[in-house]
This record gives structure tokens, sequence and C-alpha cells, in this order.
């Protein structure tokens, strides 16, 4: 089957099974390595990315369901030269250790503090418990995500 | 997963007959449950019929059930979409604050409330919703009373070439949900709905049996008085209830109680 859709930007028409998943596509039609598989059943956000601006997990989608849609993975977040700020805030704050698991949650956190104005410790938790990371204890998981929704806020503000 | 046939219909009866002309179909709807099984090969259909773009699914409206408002949902409302309604927030915040207990973020950005309601899962939150909410099932012909909708663990009224359309949401007076969430899933381990009607309160109780239920007795108890209190004498037998290594069916059966009594005593709060 054709599916047609944007990512990062560039538009690709793919002929793929209808039971290929959305992130086998990024990963291994397109070469786009930065979105992970991690326990492969939904449960751990390894694969989080954005599908027409909203954070959803790759491997629970079918790449037929995104016709037309607009996708955004880690690669098209920021550039090794311009790191998002969310991507600066897990890098100062050290909100990472093995980064496995770092850009599904950086993904998710983008989402996350788009939705509100402020946000506490607690509702950063609350807002990423669908992401697991096993070595952090996410104390600076929660420190990334409340300094790159400042960064965020403080750059919203100057544009 | 096993191979399929992929089809995406753009309207109600185009779903329908390709149901009706493939050899073992399946709806799909947010895939949140379905892909996931289907992956693990629970689930193996020959077609999938994507039911996304079906316009006659869609949308959140006002409405007169009966001479009372009522709020339609379409089946294709993602789980976020619900919570962040503004018509659900100010009419229904109930249903938003259930909406927001599913699962994750990621979850209630693509998970869809038919699609929820049709799976019947036994921990899903939205069955309790729909019974304490006096909800009405709509179908492309059928309107089914969530009192007779829920039938068994996965099992539903619903036929299995029934598009689930949108469900009707009565106001009530007040209510509220309360959930004691699995810490790993976030599925209720047990879930309870109270709302109070001008004809009179109901329970909705999920998490609990093999699949959501109306706790009749504990609404005879709160009709006659509207206090936590009233409840402490009131049965709630385990029989049939869910055992399993999060929970046993005692501690579900009291479970229920516990979180009635804690929804009766927030809705007293806010009087």
């Amino acid at each position: 089957m054709n599916v047609s859709l944007r990512v990062n930007g560039e538009s690709y028409t793919l002929d793929v099974a209808p039971n290929t998943l959305l992130v086998s596509v990024l990963r291994e039609h397109l070469g786009l390595t930065g979105t992970h598989v991690g326990c492969d059943t939904s449960q751990c956000g390894a694969c989080t990315i954005h599908v027409d601006g909203r954070a959803v997990k790759s491997c629970a989608i079918l790449a037929v369901q995104v016709q037309d849609a607009e996708v955004l993975t880690i690669e098209g977040l920021g550039s090794v030269d311009e790191l998002h700020p969310m991507q600066q805030a897990f890098r100062d704050c050290h909100g990472l250790q093995c980064g496995f698991c770092t850009p599904g949650m950086i993904m998710q956190a983008v989402d996350l503090v788009s939705q509100a104005e402020t946000f506490d410790a607690d509702a950063i938790r609350q807002g990423m418990e669908g992401n697991l990371c096993r070595c952090t204890g996410y104390q600076n998981i929660v420190a990334a995500v409340t300094e790159g929704a400042a960064a965020l806020k403080a750059k919203s503000g100057e544009t | 997963m096993y191979s399929f046939d992929y089809h995406c219909p753009v309207d109600l009866a185009a779903a329908r007959s390709l149901y009706a002309e493939a050899e073992d179909p399946m709806y799909l709807s947010g895939g949140m449950t379905l892909i996931p099984s289907m992956k693990q090969r629970l689930a193996a259909p020959s077609d999938l019929i994507d039911l996304s773009g079906l316009q006659e699914l869609q949308g959140i409206e006002l409405i007169d059930s009966q001479g009372r408002t009522g709020i339609r949902v379409g089946a294709l409302s993602r789980h976020n979409e619900v919570a962040g309604n503004a018509l659900v927030l100010s009419q229904l915040p109930v249903l938003a604050q259930v909406a927001s207990s599913i699962g994750d973020n990621q979850v209630r950005n693509r998970g869809t409330l038919g699609g929820s309601v049709a799976n019947s899962d036994p921990a899903a939150d939205l069955p309790a919703a729909l019974l304490g909410l006096q909800a009405v099932i709509n179908t492309q012909d059928r309107q089914i009373p969530a009192d007779e909708f829920f039938h068994d663990l996965f099992e539903t009224a619903l036929a299995a070439d029934d598009v689930l359309v949108s469900v009707d949401f009565a106001v009530p007076l007040r209510a509220t949900y309360q959930k004691f969430r699995n810490p790993a899933s976030g599925y209720a381990v047990v879930g309870v709905l109270v709302a109070e009607y001008a004809s009179g309160c109901r329970v909705g109780v999920t998490g609990a049996g093999p699949c959501a239920f109306r706790a009749c007795a504990l609404e005879d108890a709160l009709n006659h008085s509207f206090v936590p209190e009233v409840l402490n004498d009131v049965e709630v037998p385990d029989a049939g209830f869910n055992s399993d290594l999060h929970a046993s069916s005692e501690y579900r059966a009291h479970l229920v109680k516990v979180l009635a009594k804690r929804a009766v005593n927030e809705l007293n709060q806010q009087r």
C-alpha cells in the first residue's frame, strides 16, 4: 500500500505492507534511528514521536494510519549545532544516563509543556508517566523538563 | 503481527459493506488496544476497517434528551479531546475527569471513547462513567441504554458488525469519579463513579467484576441518605469479582465501598 506523509518537513510516499508499524517505517525505511523501540508493548514510551503535533507511541500505530499526517521525530526537533531548548535542558540537567529513553522523554516533554502555562514537579511526573527510565530515578528528568519548560516559555516571550 | 488487508472507508455505509464482504474483519478506531493485541497475536483479523475517516463518528455537542440537557460524544473523540473540550468541561466536568485519568498522555492522544467503550475492558474507566451518567450508546441503527450494554469480559450488546457511532450522557446535578490506579498500567484496580440526578443517585463501578456494573445496593442506601456512613452496613459481595496478582476479589469488594464513600464525601464537600 502507498502511504504519503511528511516527516520532519520532508514529503515521502512509501510502499508498505499494512502490518508495518510507524516506528519501523521511521527506523528501517527512512533510517531515522533516533526513535527507539524499548518494550514494543506500548508501555515504555521510548518510541514517542509527534503526529500532527501531539505525542504518540509509534510502536502502536500502523504506518497506513498516518496517511497525509505531519510527523516529527527527535531528528527534526533540533540539530547537533542547535539543540532544541528541551534537548539543551536534558543535557544541562544531566537528565539521562544511558540515553535510550531520552528521545521519547524529550518528545513527550515538548508536548506536555505545550499544554499548560506552568508545571510543578508533581504535574511533570504525572505528565511523563507514559515514559519509563531505568537509569536516572527520574529526579534529573523532572529537573530537565522544568528547565526546558522555562526556556521554551522565555523563548516564546521573545518572539 | 500477522498480515491483513487494510481499508479506510469514508462513510458508515461503506464501512458496513466492507465488513459484510470480509472474511474475518475488525473495526479499528484509535488502536491503543487492538494494535498491541495484534502484535501479540491475540487478535488476527483478516481485514482491518479503519473508522477514522467517518464524519458520522466525530464531534461533541449539546443535545436535548427527553427534556434534559445531555452531551453527545462522537465515538472517534480521543480521550484528550474529551478531557479538554470546552463543552464537556462546562457541562459534564466529570467526563473530562474520567477521560484524563485514562492511561498516559500518549495513549490519551490516540485512544478514542468509542473504542474503549466497545472493547469493554474490565479495568477501563469509561464504562463506569457510562453507567453512572445514564448514557445511551448509539449505533448505526440502535440506541442501547448503558444498563443493557456491558455483558461480560470484553462482551457488549454490540453485534460484531455494529458500529458504535456516539454516546449520549445525561448531565447530572453533581458527579465525581474515584479511582484506585494500578501504579504500573494506570488501569483502574477499581473505579467508582457516583452521580446525583433529580431522580436519584447512580453508582457505576469498573475494575471489580468481569465488566462494569451499577452497585444498586449502594445506590439504594445513598438514595435513603447521601452520606458516606450510610454505606458502612451495606454488603458488597465479592462473588464473581476479579482476582489477580494485583488484588484479590475480597480486596476489590472492599475498594468499591471505600471509593464510593470518598466520592460521596467529595460531593458533599462541594455542596
